[in-house]
């Protein structure tokens, strides 16, 4: 951002993933602010710390999740044309986090689906779809076992598509999707979901596309947005990884272009986008998860060089 | 429960080419059911080749649509007596109120692991190679306990229900498994990160289970990071522990990328019954398009059949079974729609009859 000169200037606040709590600073800079920009947060695993990563989405009520998952020119991957965006409900569903033994061995964990949270993220999906020209919208579901919940979900899926005949809608069971993922990646456009489906479909789609070390996403709200990477599969602690400085900051550039068009400066946008794609297209400057053996440093310093 | 369980595992699975094959084998019972959608077609294809081969099995064949309200009583009774059944496709329709008859199925009979065994096969075109992944997945709790309800108009529960109990066995046949079949790794698949109490639990039941079987590589993976490392790098995983959900798009995304739900077999196992289907349908029994050009596949459901044959101590019928659908495979002339060909079911099944020796 320093070496374009973007009209940005970041507040830094500090953040451990095994904090109890976000602190309320932060917080509180987030809504004056409006735009945050999101390293990663390691959830531990168990235990009694709840996510740092969910409890953010929940109280600024960030209710879409956007990954943008495409091939970029240079990148080898084993699947062509894919230029997915997974659009993921962020609030409910399976990470409503009530859980509680019922009995010593007996644990019910709770999915909750509303018409309300349904409703608007797929207002989301179909309006994201219309103002980004997107042709087809899919809806994951699993309503043939979760009749009353994901049937709920399609409900409010199919109301909103009534209202844009210009996009085709369909729907598709979730096992079905993974499957057709693999195979034939090319056939989906824009896919909304509930939660957890939306985290997996959104991984799996990152994976065929190049990684989850490219692909940008952003955590979206009627007031506030935060943009991070877009799939991060669990990386964020990856130990090896800091040690030897090697992650992977193209994902995050590529957000913060969105962030940048988001803040209505375009133009800087696309400037980054363009280096970030012609370093990539050059391949002679990757991070180990791309194939290659450059540091973070490397790759950043690269993509200044390509700056116009 | 692995004592009981482990005869049935030995003879389900193991290669044991040594043993003779006696012509005066006394026919075994299976109960058949067809199902509807492209079922029936795929369920033909087996008798078809059964009787070819003369395998020393017969079967009770009964009628099961995918709307019906409940299993009939009869048809469980069969089950029962014949503790094998085989399974076409059944249709579950999307919402409404009628419960899923595979899912019953699965709890009435307490089939507790499904097995989706995933690996590509020569002459078949796949993106990915060396995949040989077995997916062992809870059958009977997690998400699919099928208790729903509307708190208030517009809000729905629905609860995701995992037990010690359900986890420690499942763990124990995942491990039984892989020590039966000289498996190296079993590796846990979970959301403990989230989920905390619920995969909590799941994965304290694996360590357990691990903890005994200290010649197995034990690994735990977080559901995101598992299907993304599925579809980049599919190689290192062996055998795949797994609660109800992630089994599902796990099985089914293995599947595509070994080749297709079209060839992948699978079973349903409980501790004294087994019912042998496709290994993951992908939702498509109920493919219109398929059932009228009869292009179904039908190389799971006999790939799935030499497993029911294996568990019913018939391998050399197995491994003829299997050898002959190896063979059209990688020959690539008979192959359906879905593998990249275009042939029907029939001629498919006509060339598995003639590469059976």
């Amino acid at each position: 951002m320093e070496a374009m000169h973007a009209p940005v200037y970041f507040e830094r606040y500090d953040v451990h993933g095994d904090m109890k709590s976000m602190p309320p600073e932060v917080m509180d800079s987030i809504r004056k602010n409006k735009v945050c920009l999101k390293g990663g947060l390691k959830t531990p695993v168990g235990g009694g710390v709840s996510s740092l990563n969910v409890q953010l989405r929940k109280e600024l009520d960030l209710y879409a999740s956007l990954v943008h998952c495409f091939n970029l020119k240079g990148l080898p991957t084993r699947h062509e044309n894919v230029d997915i965006v997974v659009i993921r409900e962020n609030t409910e569903g399976e990470y409503s986090g009530l859980e509680h033994e019922v009995v010593p061995g007996v644990v019910e964990s709770l999915k909750v689906m509303t018409k309300f949270c349904s409703e608007r993220i797929a207002k989301y999906a179909f309006e994201y779809a219309y103002l980004n020209n997107r042709k087809v919208v899919t809806a994951v579901h699993k309503a043939n076992i979760m009749k009353l919940a994901d049937g709920l979900f399609l409900e409010s899926c199919r109301e909103v598509a009534s209202k844009y005949p210009g996009i085709k809608y369909n729907e598709i069971i979730v096992d079905n999707c993974c499957m057709q993922l693999v195979s034939k990646p090319e056939q989906f456009d824009v896919m909304v979901t509930p939660n957890l489906y939306g985290n997996l479909v959104a991984n799996t789609a990152a994976g065929i596309a190049g990684g989850t070390g490219v692909m940008p996403g952003g955590n979206v709200g009627a007031d506030h947005a935060v943009f991070e990477q877009g799939a991060s599969a669990g990386n964020v602690g990856n130990e090896k990884i800091l040690e030897q400085k090697k992650a992977n900051p193209v994902a995050l550039f590529l957000s913060s272009a969105m962030m940048l068009r988001h803040l209505q400066f375009p133009s800087f946008a696309d400037r980054l986008e363009t280096s970030v794609k012609r370093v990539i297209a050059e391949g002679k400057y990757m991070t180990k998860d791309l194939g290659g053996v450059s540091t973070t440093q490397e790759v950043t310093d690269a993509v200044i060089a390509n700056l116009k | 429960m692995a004592r009981k369980s482990f005869p049935i595992l030995k003879q389900l699975i193991q290669q044991c080419t040594n043993r003779s094959f006696s012509s005066t084998a006394s026919p075994r019972a299976v109960t058949l059911i067809p199902g509807d959608g492209v079922g029936p077609l795929v369920t033909d294809a087996v008798e078809q080749v059964m009787k070819a081969m003369k395998a020393p099995v017969y079967f009770d064949r009964y009628e099961v649509r995918g709307d019906m309200k409940c299993m009939p009583e009869e048809v469980m009774d069969s089950i029962k007596k014949n503790k094998v059944c085989l399974k076409g496709g059944l249709m579950t329709p999307v919402g409404g109120g009628v419960s899923s008859l595979n899912v019953q199925m699965r709890k009435e009979l307490d089939l507790y692991a499904s097995i989706v065994h995933c690996f590509t096969l020569p002459g078949l075109p796949t993106r990915h190679n060396d995949v040989d992944i077995v997916v062992i997945r809870e059958n009977t709790e997690g998400e699919y306990a099928g208790l729903e309800h509307e708190v208030v108009p517009g809000v729905v529960e629905s609860l995701k229900v995992i037990t010690k109990y359900c986890s420690e066995r499942i763990a124990k046949f995942a491990f039984e498994y892989a020590d039966v079949n000289k498996r190296k790794k079993v590796t846990a698949v979970h959301k403990a990160n989230i989920m905390k109490l619920a995969d909590g639990l799941f994965l304290e039941s694996c360590r357990e289970v691990a903890a005994k079987y200290p010649e197995i590589q034990y690994e735990e993976i977080i559901v995101d990071n598992c299907c993304m490392q599925l579809v980049s790098k599919p190689e290192q995983f062996d055998v795949m522990v797994t609660p109800n959900l992630y089994g599902n798009l796990i099985a089914n995304t293995t599947a595509g990328l070994a080749g297709g739900t079209g060839v992948m077999p699978g079973g349903n196992v409980g501790t004294d019954q087994a019912v042998f289907e496709q290994g993951a349908s992908a939702g498509n029994v109920g493919n219109e398009k398929i059932l009228k050009l009869k292009k179904a596949n039908p190389v799971a459901l006999l790939l799935s059949s030499a497993m029911m044959l294996r568990h019913l101590e018939f391998p050399s019928f197995a491994d003829r079974l299997e050898t002959a659908v190896r063979r059209v495979i990688a020959e690539g002339k008979f192959r359906t729609k879905d593998v990249g060909g275009d042939s029907t079911t029939q001629e498919v099944v006509d060339a598995i009859i003639a590469a059976v020796d």
